[in-house]
């Protein structure tokens, strides 16, 4: 019915985004002026000056609104839907060029070659001095020690730029030279020319930002995407081929065949003679696998002479700034319109990061809640609030306990030998109190909603009626205040949850044990303002009502009781409060239907629109209760405080 | 007629601390039917607790009190109470406060609503009867409380500092009140005040309360309630006699307060 709005919801979104602003800024200005023309008599400090202020309220609201659309990047995509496609392609250059880049230091670091010497070197330090600790035999010694020095030479046969084979520097300036080149097409204005059919086809596929989740139209769809897709292509392959580069001269080989046979006859030379000290055996043989593991890595040839990736440095520095220059307004776009965050590209789809992820889009929400409210959707094949055609016995069953056929006299009937059953009262009763009986059907609610809200008023139903009685005569009793406090004050500390376990696995995950920690809840919380109402008491008002001539009870019916019920409801609208807390909570733990369940499912499924549309509900239906019982307080205890 | 007989009161409090306050020490009295108390004494010499143990409220450590011939042992509906802060029913309206004693017997409603209007008229709040009693000035209120203990009719009205918390112009009013009420229904009244001027004006019999142990100082036998009925009371005031008699007590409670002040 709606999708008609949700199918311009970016013009709609943008509309509401501008208006919004316009919003704050009026009222910004009201305030201002109000606060020049109006003469306030309060001085600092007295409520007074906080009465009022409507426009206040509005300039929050909107602030919030902006705030959520703003980061979730909501009006980034009202203003201009392309964009994300483009940062996309933008994103798959980027990730293209990441593996050359990560070599030099460019954002941030050393230079690869450096950090990896400085790894090397440090292992080196720490096996030379291992060499004295390990109880080596002479010749060992002098043998390990000569194998490190080797190995500092193999470096060198690195690092030095005499040794460096001319094939490889070769490779470097064909690697220079095809950036170069990649540097000038992205700057040419037809690269990469017409789009082909099969690109034009998948343009069109994409799905729109925001369809599905958080999915980001991955194919190029715009003469900027097509070039930095094109571009992204071909820098893959360039990063290929860079990767494959290795150092690997003759010197170097020569040295890395001569420190390999050194190593080996180390080790025989250090097996021949193991010793007894076991921990001993066991270092000297580290020490001989960690002088492998370091040739090993040397053997690599990742290490060249310090100045010769110098021309690669450039040549990428210079494609970095074209690939920039080419963004054009879209980098400002990004930095303006998208904050906290940016759009990566992975193997083949863009996802958000940042605040893009979490936080979706208002409007998206909007789209979500629509879907899971239409009850022939719903979530997990039951509808959020809707009504359902319940036979009549099922609610007789539900309300009129089981148990009172049984109370009625005589037997239930027994088969006689034709196998008949003949029904007598006893099994009539019994009939009707398990609702098993022919009726007409009655509209009932249901859904995911309904059922958090039965629970929570169930179990508040229950902790009143029981609770509210026993905090009065908890309050005017030596008796009941000394045998229930302990009983009350031994479980009411503990957290409510950490008691769900238990009671879930007692009264099973269906409602009963979530209405029963509820009940627990509730009860306690009713029994303590009960009680603080009862002791409260004026003494001088329960005089007067002595010498009026009341009675016990009626000193406790017309006296204490009224004058409770503010302890009694503001003790009611606590426990709402506590008890939705508790309810979600255990709707997460166990159990198939409610709130806390669909919030649970969407968790494990990172769904962020359903979780913020539970919450949304959460929060709106708390805030209901709570005006209500602030209806009903201002309504029924007007009186209340002015005694 | 039923006398109020007070014999041997004793009264001892335990205190926290672990000492103890002789709040009453001996009080012996007998107030006869139809009489007006009025009672006063320097702050903390065991008013209150004097007519808590006649409502009922508290039982005497030592000696009793009689109402006629019957020992008082509870709260009663033979005596009435006003409070010095009404002690209304604030979720009631100014009616249902005034017929709560009549409700609690089970009175037929209709009786009980003509009476209502009757009382409402005496106290002068009639039309008032629909307003919750939140909503009316302390005046007001503390004539409530008024009519509310009347209306059950009881043989002797105790009032601990009734007048207490108005302003001087209600107060006089109230205190008329009173004294019309006294002569009409010719009830019984115990009535404690800190004012000497009230004590006097209101008292066709006063008592003087001395401290520590709170005991029965000194009696007079006074003309002014008498005249109050028919003279204004402010012609009262004014007269010599009571200027006199004024000064005098007031010098004895003056006395007493610096014995207490020496003591501590
Ligand atoms: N429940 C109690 N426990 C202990 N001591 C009490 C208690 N009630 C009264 N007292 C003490 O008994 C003494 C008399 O108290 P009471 O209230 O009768 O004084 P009062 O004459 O009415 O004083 P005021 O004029 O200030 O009302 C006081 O010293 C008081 O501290
Ligand atoms: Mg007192």
């Amino acid at each position: 019915m709606f999708d008609f709005l949700f199918e311009y919801r970016g013009l709609i979104v943008g509309t509401i985004f501008i208006a919004l602003i316009a919003t704050v800024i009026w009222a910004i200005f009201y305030g201002r002026n109000l606060i020049r023309t109006e003469r306030t008599d309060a001085v600092f400090g007295n409520p007074e000056r906080a009465l009022g202020g409507w426009h206040w309220v509005i300039t929050g609201v909107s602030a919030i609104l902006i705030v959520w659309i703003y980061f979730s990047w909501d009006a980034a995509r009202a203003f201009n839907p392309k964009a994300a496609n483009e940062l996309c392609q933008v994103g798959k250059l980027s990730s293209a060029i990441n593996p050359i880049r990560s070599t030099f230091p460019l954002d941030d670091g050393f230079l690869k070659g450096t950090s990896l010497l400085v790894r090397e070197n440090k292992q080196l330090n720490g096996l030379a001095d291992q060499v004295e600790r390990l109880g080596f035999s002479d010749a060992e010694k002098s043998k390990a020690k000569e194998t490190i020095d080797l190995m500092r030479k193999a470096i060198i046969g690195m690092t030095s730029p005499e040794f460096l084979d001319s094939a490889t520097d070769a490779k470097f300036k064909e690697i220079v030279s095809k950036i170069d080149g990649l540097t000038s097409k992205l700057a040419d204005q037809n690269y990469p020319g017409d789009p082909t059919a099969e690109q034009i086809a998948a343009a069109e596929k994409n799905p729109r930002w925001g369809d599905s989740g958080n999915e980001i139209p991955a194919a190029p769809a715009s003469p900027r995407g097509y070039k930095f897709d094109a571009a992204a292509k071909e820098m893959k392959t360039i990063a290929t081929d860079f990767s494959k580069i290795r150092n690997n001269n003759s010197n170097f080989l020569a040295q890395v065949e001569k420190l390999k046979g050194q190593i080996a006859s180390l080790d025989t030379l250090v097996q021949a003679s193991p010793g007894t000290d076991e921990l001993l055996v066991a270092n000297r043989a580290d020490f001989v696998k960690g002088l492998t593991r370091v040739l090993r890595r040397v053997d690599d040839g990742n290490i060249f002479p310090p100045d010769a990736l110098n021309n690669v440095q450039s040549a990428l520095v210079n494609l970095d700034k074209e690939q920039k220059n080419q963004q054009g307004g879209l980098r400002y776009y990004d930095a303006l319109m998208m904050p906290g965050g940016e759009i990566r590209a992975g193997s083949n789809s863009c996802s958000e990061q940042g605040s893009g992820r979490w936080l979706p889009k208002p409007s998206d929400t909007l789209r979500t809640f629509a879907r899971i409210s239409d009850p022939e959707i719903g979530y997990k094949g039951y509808p959020l609030l809707w009504y359902k055609m319940k036979p009549f016995g099922e609610m007789v069953d539900f309300i009129v306990p089981d148990f009172i056929s049984s109370l009625v006299p005589g037997h239930y009937p027994r088969h006689d030998t034709n196998g008949i059953v003949t029904p007598n009262f006893k099994s009539k009763v019994r009939d009707f109190a398990t609702g098993n009986f022919e009726s007409f059907k009655v509209p009932m609610p249901s859904g995911h909603v309904w059922d958090s809200l039965l629970r929570v008023l169930a179990g508040l139903f229950f902790g009143i009626i029981l609770g509210v009685p026993l905090g009065l005569f908890m309050g005017l009793s030596r008796f009941s205040k000394g045998f229930f406090d302990p009983l009350i004050e031994l479980y009411r500390p503990v957290p409510p949850l950490a008691w769900a376990p238990l009671i879930l696995t007692i009264f099973g995950i269906g409602d009963d044990g979530k209405i029963f920690l509820l009940f627990m809840v509730a009860f306690a919380i009713m029994v303590i303002s009960a009680r603080t109402g009862a002791t409260g008491t004026h003494l001088s008002k329960i005089h007067a009502a002595h010498s009026l001539g009341a009675t016990n009870r009626q000193i406790l019916r017309k006296v204490i009781l009224p004058n409770s019920l503010p302890e009694i409801l503001t003790g009611i609208r606590i426990a709402i409060g506590v008890c939705w807390g508790t309810l979600v909570a255990a709707e997460m733990l166990a159990g198939t239907t409610g709130i806390g369940f669909v919030e649970n499912v969407a968790r494990k499924q990172s769904d962020y629109e359903i979780i913020w549309t539970t919450i949304i509900i959460l929060g709106l239906l708390g805030l209901l209760f709570d005006l209500m019982m602030r209806w009903v307080i201002d309504k029924f205890i007007p009186w209340r405080g002015k005694g | 007629m039923s006398d109020l007989v007070a014999k041997d009161l004793s009264m001892v409090f335990d205190v926290d601390t672990g000492g103890q306050v002789h709040a009453l020490n001996n009080v012996n009295f007998t107030l006869k039917s139809g009489e007006l108390l009025s009672v006063l004494g320097p702050s903390g010499c065991g008013k209150t607790t004097l007519l808590n143990i006649i409502a009922g409220f508290n039982h005497p450590t030592g000696g009793a009190v009689y109402l006629g011939d019957e020992e008082i042992k509870g709260p009663g509906v033979n005596r009435g109470m006003v409070f010095q802060q009404g002690a209304l029913f604030e979720w009631l309206t100014v009616s249902e406060n005034v017929d709560f004693g009549l409700r609690m017997k089970g009175t037929d409603p209709k009786k009980s609503k003509k009476m209502v209007d009757e009382w409402l008229d005496i106290v002068g709040l009639a039309g008032f009867g629909d307003i919750p009693t939140y909503q009316l000035s302390g005046g007001m209120q503390q004539r409530i409380a008024l009519a509310r203990c009347l209306i059950n009719d009881p043989d002797l009205i105790l009032m601990d500092e009734p007048l207490g918390a108005l302003d001087a112009l209600t107060r006089e009013k109230m205190q008329s009140l009173v004294l019309k009420i006294w002569k009409e229904t010719g009830k019984t009244i115990m009535i404690i005040t800190h004012s000497v001027e009230e004590a006097l004006l209101l008292g066709e019999r006063l008592f003087v309360m001395a401290p520590r142990p709170g005991r029965l100082h000194k009696e007079y036998n006074l003309p002014f309630a008498e005249r109050g009925v028919t003279e204004d009371t402010r012609d009262i005031k004014n007269s010599e006699e009571f200027i006199e008699t004024r000064e005098e007590i007031l010098t004895m409670i003056w006395d007493m307060e610096e014995e207490i002040m020496g003591q501590v």
